[in-house]
């Protein structure tokens, strides 16, 4: 593996769960060392995104690569091989955790069972260590995952993940189950340790302010494909899709004077189906800004900056209408 | 800027609702536990109160001991006024009959609050049949004006169509419609949009805005979400490990919050494009603790970085902060040690005239 070649890379990814089309030919790559949100709703299917990654399903088709290995088909027994390049925290950590075996068991279990398998004495001290680098004290190795707070049991989940060393994490919601307070803790701490570590992290969630602080690109996915692509810093100055726009403008922001003078945009509440998704643009049936052309051609991924926008008025120079402001109301690149 | 968001004009207000001293201990296998203590809060007609806070820290019980939801290991104190009727302790028919009528509910999941196997329509019709003693037929034409009310396109036709078959949006449109049925003078929003996608959330909050102008409905909304209590609070009420540590205008609040606690959480909540480029969340360490007994302590002390002996030693009362001018009329905390901070709140000098 070279520096060039991609942590992470999806060609065409497609997952289909008998008719429902969950995911739909997702393309990306994430370098070594860089953190990618990837952002939808509920049904957007990235958390299937996730698991194909993790290769606890199998693609329908398209190719998954990690470090430059081909995984998407490989058999579990190959596969064990790579497990420990690729880790990840769900967003429950009440549910992802065995509730019968001691917190130590459960974070050093990747050096029982992996490549990397060390003698019990070595494992203990890793254990001890990768707790301390999670702000937890050694002692919690001998408590049960119930005895610990969900802030607690997520950085359980997080030493766990990271103990093996992998070049990939993918984080799952991990702070969507948490209080406020105690999701700025782990927000920070997996900040503070991919900084420290330097893994690729697929960051998935549905909330795009809890990625401001970490993620260096971020992909908008909408019913099973990516709409929208970009560093963080232009997605959150410049989105071009009006998904990306409309999800900008539905986060509250906690200042009433902005939040009561911003323009509402209303998208409706019914998320069309997976099943038969919307023909031309899939967003269509939702988006204020949508005219015949959408509803025939599917809109190509157009270059805005570092990445691109699947929207028929984002034109050639990448400037497009912003819905936030009013509809068909022109803003600069 | 739609004048539905608009600060209501200032006039003496009617208490709809009046909550005093009220306070809700659970026995449980390990002891008893102490979910709310003493609280008091108000409710003026056609307002939107805000509660706020932590899970555990007594929002929901606060909000379910007013219609005498709690099981029976639950013990209530204190005093909760509908409109003159006193609901703590009140027999189960008088409740009942308060229940639909005068205070309704609506809460997170409404998937789990409809009945699977009827129609919407069915099941909207019940209440104003039980309530209101229409026909089958009254009832049905009258179910269908309420979902047109709650924005759900063609409701002659939704009308007949089952939970399943609607998206969580449109379900908690139902559960809304339901609510508020019999014209309801208090609805009790406990977290609404929590199990709601954004762009969904954005249209529930403008119903329940949109009923309090029109209906001039008294809606206490409980929320974890200061984006939310920004969007459609009038005023909030801060809950911590069961006591009201702060209350204020909406706007005072957010500019000026007092207690440590409440400053803490608006530093912790990240906010899209307002943050771009610090490098980190300011956090809270520790965590909510669970309470057999109030202490006569500060609740939020072992958390806080201002803390001292006195904090330790003697519960901060609920005192008029000032240092906003006008603006803090009807702010109060909980603090030994308040904050002085002053946050900008985007063009603040624009604050709607209240």
């Amino acid at each position: 593996m070279t520096d060039q070649t991609p942590a992470l890379e999806l060609e065409d990814l497609t997952m289909h769960y008998g008719p429902v089309r969950a995911v739909d030919g997702v393309s990306f790559a994430i370098r070594p060392g860089q953190v990618t949100a990837l952002v939808g709703e509920s049904g957007s299917g990235k958390s299937t995104v996730g698991r194909c990654v993790v290769r606890l399903v199998e693609p329908t088709a398209g190719t998954v690569r990690i470090a430059g290995t081909d995984i998407t088909h490989l058999s579990r027994r190959v596969l064990r091989k790579h497990r420990d390049d690729v880790s990840i925290v769900f967003q429950d950590p009440a549910g992802s955790l065995d509730p019968r075996m001691l917190v130590g068991d459960v974070v050093g279990e990747p050096l029982r069972i992996g490549a990397r398998r060390l003698p019990r004495k070595e494992r203990d001290r890793r254990v001890a260590e990768e707790l301390g680098r999670v702000g937890l004290r050694p002692a919690v190795a001998r408590r049960y995952p119930h005895e610990l707070s969900g802030g607690q049991r997520q950085r359980v989940s997080i030493a766990r993940a990271l103990i093996s060393s992998p070049t990939l994490l993918i984080a799952d919601e991990p702070t969507s189950a948490l209080d406020v307070s105690v999701q700025a803790a782990v927000l920070n701490l997996l900040a503070d340790l991919q900084r420290d570590i330097g893994f690729a992290c697929l960051f998935i969630t549905h909330d795009l302010s809890a990625v401001e602080y970490l993620a260096d690109e971020i992909a908008v996915m909408y019913l099973g494909q990516l709409v929208e692509m970009g560093s963080r810093e232009r997605i959150f100055a410049r989105p071009r899709h009006p998904y990306t726009q409309a999800l900008l403008a539905a986060a509250p922001v906690a200042d009433p004077v902005e939040q009561r003078s911003r323009t509402r945009v209303l998208l409706g509440d019914d998320l069309p189906s997976a099943l038969d998704p919307p023909s031309g643009c899939r967003f269509r049936t939702r988006c204020p800004l949508a005219f015949d052309r959408c509803a025939t051609e599917v809109p190509p991924p157009i270059p805005v900056g570092d990445g691109y926008a699947a929207c028929h008025l984002v034109r050639p120079d990448g400037t497009g209408p912003d819905v936030r402001v009013s509809s068909g109301h022109e803003v600069g690149a | 800027m739609s004048t539905s968001t608009a600060a209501r004009p200032e006039e003496p207000a009617e208490q709809v609702l009046d909550v005093r001293d009220l306070s809700v201990t659970f026995r449980t296998e390990s002891g008893t536990v102490s979910a709310v203590d003493h609280v008091d809060l108000s409710l003026a007609r056609g307002e939107i109160v805000g509660v706020v806070g932590e899970s555990g820290c007594g929002k929901s019980v606060t909000a379910m001991s007013l219609g005498g939801l709690l099981p029976g290991s639950a013990r209530v104190t204190g005093s909760a006024r509908l409109h003159g009727t006193e609901l703590v302790g009140a027999s189960e028919p008088v409740l009942r009959k308060v229940r639909g009528r005068e205070l309704a509910y609506i809460f997170q999941e409404p998937m789990s609050s409809l009945n699977p196997v009827l129609s919407v329509g069915r099941q909207i019709a019940e209440v104003l049949q039980v309530h209101e003693g229409l026909s089958r037929k009254q009832a049905r034409a009258r179910a269908v004006e309420l979902l047109a009310l709650v924005g759900i396109p063609s409701p002659a036709t939704r009308v007949d169509t089952y939970p399943h078959q609607l998206s969580g949006g449109m379900r908690q449109r139902v559960m809304i419609a339901m609510a508020v049925a019999c014209g309801p003078q208090v609805l009790v929003a406990d977290e609404p949009t929590t199990a709601l996608d954004v762009t969904v959330q954005a249209g529930i909050l403008e119903v329940l805005r949109d009923l309090r102008d029109r209906l001039g409905t008294s809606i206490l909304i409980i929320t974890h979400d200061l984006g939310v209590i920004a969007d459609i609070a009038d005023r909030v009420v801060v809950m911590y490990a069961g006591r009201v540590v702060e209350r204020a205008p909406v706007h005072e609040l957010f500019a000026r919050p007092r207690h440590q606690y409440t400053a803490g959480l608006l530093a912790a909540s990240p906010t899209p494009g307002r943050h771009a480029g610090t490098d980190r969340l300011q956090e809270i360490p520790g965590l909510v603790p669970v309470l057999s007994t109030q202490p006569d302590a500060c609740t939020f002390a072992d958390r806080c970085h201002a803390a001292d002996d006195l904090c330790r030693g003697s519960a901060p009362p609920l005192e008029p902060q000032g240092g906003g001018g006008t603006s803090a009329a009807g702010h109060v905390a909980a603090c030994w040690h308040p904050s002085t901070e002053t946050r900008t709140l985007a063009a603040t000098n624009q604050e709607p005239a209240r």
